[in-house]
């Protein structure tokens, strides 16, 4: 199954949530369930969303659209479900009309931006494609060797400037050397920057629009690599970013530990910018295509390892 | 002048029937407080259980005027969070080995690195310590690298080892400390991998680091917009290591940072630095007030009913309300009354901004008023006997006082009618209000109204 390393992942948070979930099993008031429920969505960090998640619960029990309490939490996971969308067609990332595909990612620092570029090369190279990388955080100390061991692994080229270098200027070289290769994605890695920072903010401004000099179209995706343990701020985060550059896309990161992701919905219903990718471990393969289905019912599923329970 | 003393009637009034804070009060506050914490990240547990604790504190408090009850609440609930932050914990231990010994732990993303090179920083420059920085992230590519151009940029010592068979965390780290000893370094300061904490063989790890070196002090570095997570990772954290505080990061973000109060409720260690900016001088003590503030957002109501408490204080020193009801009035009393008046005015903008303040505004609306100041100075250019006594106001005395004040004799006449008027209202009123009880058996009778009825699911007190 394509989404069980995300399971196992949500698996170990769901302890409680299960629990709590269990105990809807029984007779509850819809007071009960409702509070119940409450509990489930702020803990899973879907925040202030949750009271009006609450209220449509509370409305479709009123006018008999839902018959029992019981039925809350499938129409919970069907309604978490709709709150944020996967990639359209199930394929991320699709090619542009002309080489090279441009694919900037984006995020604050920490969110796990350079090892998501890693996977990002990993999936592509598995979907067939040659790949570029433009490794433009030229800010934090030793990034680029980071990214070069990742490339390495991978075996993929990568532009680098100097630790320092504008990144404007990395990014306009790497566009070259795409385009003189003939690769099918470059893909741009850049500096963690919060977004509340304005000028860091406008040199990533820079960087796009540079792109958009050298490859028509370009950038043609813009992946905000979202960390899955970040609350309610993720919306934050999203809103200054889309202020920034045309996000098409989230990449979900650190669903393999006990954080459910839940301000994402928060991003997917607000701004509808859907979420391509989780990340759900440190290797390079440890990667999957987003699912809403998948992922609401993850978030809500009773445990399935015994062993943790 | 009438209508201003007539609601000035209406708030002694108030002050004995609502006398404490009504149950409904405390639970409206508690619930915008709890809207609060959970839309800054508190994790549902922590703002449920810090919530009902202090409600039920409240219950018992004395009614202030001037603010809603629920804003009085807020206020009180802001305090609380203050209290339960602040530390007399220094940030650094007191009194540790030599050479001293810094564990930093963490998530990855953290910003343990960032943190170790700022701290590094801090103690060679502001406490003159000679600092070595060791490089145990060998799970990170880079890792090492980027510790060793850090400590290159700000001139501080990095032991690194290259990353490769037989180099692992607990032996860099043992390796660190030797040589910390032998080159006479006064603190190392151990930069771990960022591990996810239901990792356990990467738990083990950080555990045997710490053994190995037995630090000073171990510090969980937690990023200031983490969610509702903190709970969990905090919690691991605290079961392998004896922590000495947290580290809370990027907080020169706009996340509101209720994860702090979630990891320092379940570790029961308290922070004490932030991380406050990309420069590596960004690190600063923590702050309770500012951090509190930051979590709950109140700062408004928080200042609103401060100043309510200000005026509380003087109004009681001013008032006396037994006084008053016996109808024994005097010059002072009112001059008081007034100052106070004047006092809560500089806060009319804000009043004026906050919802439920309908009765107040009437009364601001007078406040700056020009007849006012000078009812105010026509008071003040009377003698003490003269504003304990006034019926002595002949006159001759009010042609006097009129000069003193600059104002016509008509004006000390309006000013003394009023006061007259003021006088007749407040016997009425307590003949109202007793229904020929004793003034003792009244008082005890308002005390006892203005409790609270026990409820059920709240303690009486």
């Amino acid at each position: 199954m394509v989404f069980a390393r995300l399971r196992h992942g949500l698996g170990r948070t769901r302890n409680r949530i299960a629990h709590a979930l269990r105990r809807l099993g029984g007779d509850q008031s819809t007071e009960e369930t409702l509070e119940t429920l409450e509990e489930i969505l702020y803990t899973a960090d879907v925040g202030p969303l949750s009271e009006r998640l609450l209220e449509e619960a509370e409305a479709e029990l009123k006018s008999g659209a839902l018959a029992h309490p019981r039925e809350l939490p499938a129409w919970l996971e069907q309604r978490l479900a709709a709150a944020v969308r996967g990639p359209e067609d199930g394929r991320p990332l699709p090619p542009a009309e002309h080489r090279p595909t441009v694919t900037l990612v984006v995020g604050v620092n920490g969110s796990g931006k350079t090892t998501s570029v890693a996977k990002l090369v990993h999936w592509l190279q598995g979907q067939g494609r040659s790949v570029l990388v433009a490794a433009g955080d030229t800010f934090r100390a030793a990034a680029v060797e980071q990214l070069g061991v990742w490339c390495e692994r991978a075996g993929v080229p990568m532009v680098r400037g100097a630790e320092g270098a504008d990144p404007a200027a990395v990014a306009h070289d790497a566009a070259q050397a795409a385009k003189a290769r003939g690769v099918d994605d470059l893909v741009v890695d850049t500096a963690g920057r919060l977004h509340t920072q304005k000028n860091l903010m406008a040199e990533l401004e820079k960087v796009s629009r540079i792109l958009g000099r050298q490859v028509e179209g370009a950038p043609h995706h813009v992946l905000l690599v979202l960390d899955a343990t970040t609350g309610q701020n993720a919306l934050q985060q999203a809103r200054r970013f889309l202020e920034s550059v045309p996000v098409t896309g989230a990449f979900l990161t650190k669903l393999d530990g006990t954080a459910k992701g839940g301000a994402t919905l928060a991003v997917g219903e607000e701004l509808g910018i859907p979420v391509l990718f989780v990340g759900v471990g440190e290797g390079l393969e440890d990667l999957e295509v987003f699912d809403p289905a998948e992922f609401a019912a993850a978030l809500l599923a009773p445990r399935n390892e015994p062993a943790e329970t | 002048m009438l209508e201003q003393l007539q609601k000035s009637f209406q708030k002694v009034i108030d002050r004995f029937q609502g006398g404490r804070l009504r149950e409904e009060d405390v639970r409206e506050g508690m619930r915008e407080v709890r809207r609060a914490l959970l839309a800054a990240d508190v994790h549902v547990t922590v703002a449920k259980e810090f919530t009902d604790k202090v409600a039920a504190r409240l219950l018992s408090a004395e009614r202030l005027q001037g603010v809603s009850g629920a804003q009085q609440v807020m206020a009180a609930f802001h305090q609380e969070l203050v209290a339960l932050m602040r530390s007399d914990q220094a940030p650094l231990p007191k009194h540790p080995r030599h050479p001293m010994v810094l564990l930093l732990a963490g998530l990855q993303g953290a910003g343990k690195t960032t943190t170790a090179a700022k701290l590094g920083l801090r103690l060679e420059r502001r406490e003159n310590r000679k600092v070595l920085l060791a490089a145990c992230d060998l799970q990170r590519p880079g890792a090492v690298d980027q510790l060793r151009a850090l400590g290159d940029r700000l001139g501080l010592d990095v032991h690194a080892e290259e990353p490769g068979p037989g180099v692992d965390p607990v032996g860099v780290a043992r390796r660190a400390l030797e040589r910390a000893r032998d080159q006479r370094y006064d603190a190392l300061i151990v930069d771990s991998a960022g591990r996810l904490h239901v990792d356990d063989a990467l738990m083990d790890e950080i555990q045997e680091v710490a053994a190995a070196v037995t630090p000073d002090a171990s510090y969980l570095v937690l990023d200031a917009m983490t969610g509702q997570d903190a709970v969990e990772s905090a919690r691991a954290f605290a079961a392998r290591l004896d922590l000495y505080a947290l580290v809370l990061t990027k907080m020169d973000g706009d996340a509101r940072g209720g994860a702090a109060l979630s990891a320092l409720q379940v570790t029961g260690r308290p922070i004490a630095f932030l991380g406050v900016g990309e420069k590596p001088e960004d690190l600063e003590e923590f702050d309770a007030e500012r951090v509190a503030g930051r979590i709950l957002d109140l700062g408004d109501v928080v200042g609103l009913v401060e100043k309510a408490q200000e005026a509380l204080a003087e109004e009681e020193a001013a008032l006396d309300y037994e006084k008053m009801l016996s109808g024994r009035l005097t010059m002072q009393d009112l001059l008081d009354q007034f100052r106070m008046m004047k006092r809560m005015g500089s806060v009319k903008k804000v009043f004026g901004m906050l919802p439920g303040m309908g009765r107040m505004s009437g009364l601001l609306e007078q406040v700056d008023d020009h007849r006012f100041r000078r009812m105010e100075a026509i008071i003040l250019s009377m003698t003490p006997a003269e504003r304990l006594h006034p019926e002595i106001l002949d006159a001759r005395r009010r042609r006097r006082i009129a000069r003193g004040a600059g104002v016509d004799v008509a004006d000390v006449n309006r000013l003394y009618k009023s006061f007259q008027e003021m006088k007749r209202q407040m016997k009425a009123m307590r003949k109202m209000m007793t229904g020929g009880r004793s003034k003792k058996r009244l008082l005890r009778d308002l005390k006892r109204s203005g409790q609270l009825p026990n409820l059920p699911g709240y303690p009486s007190n």
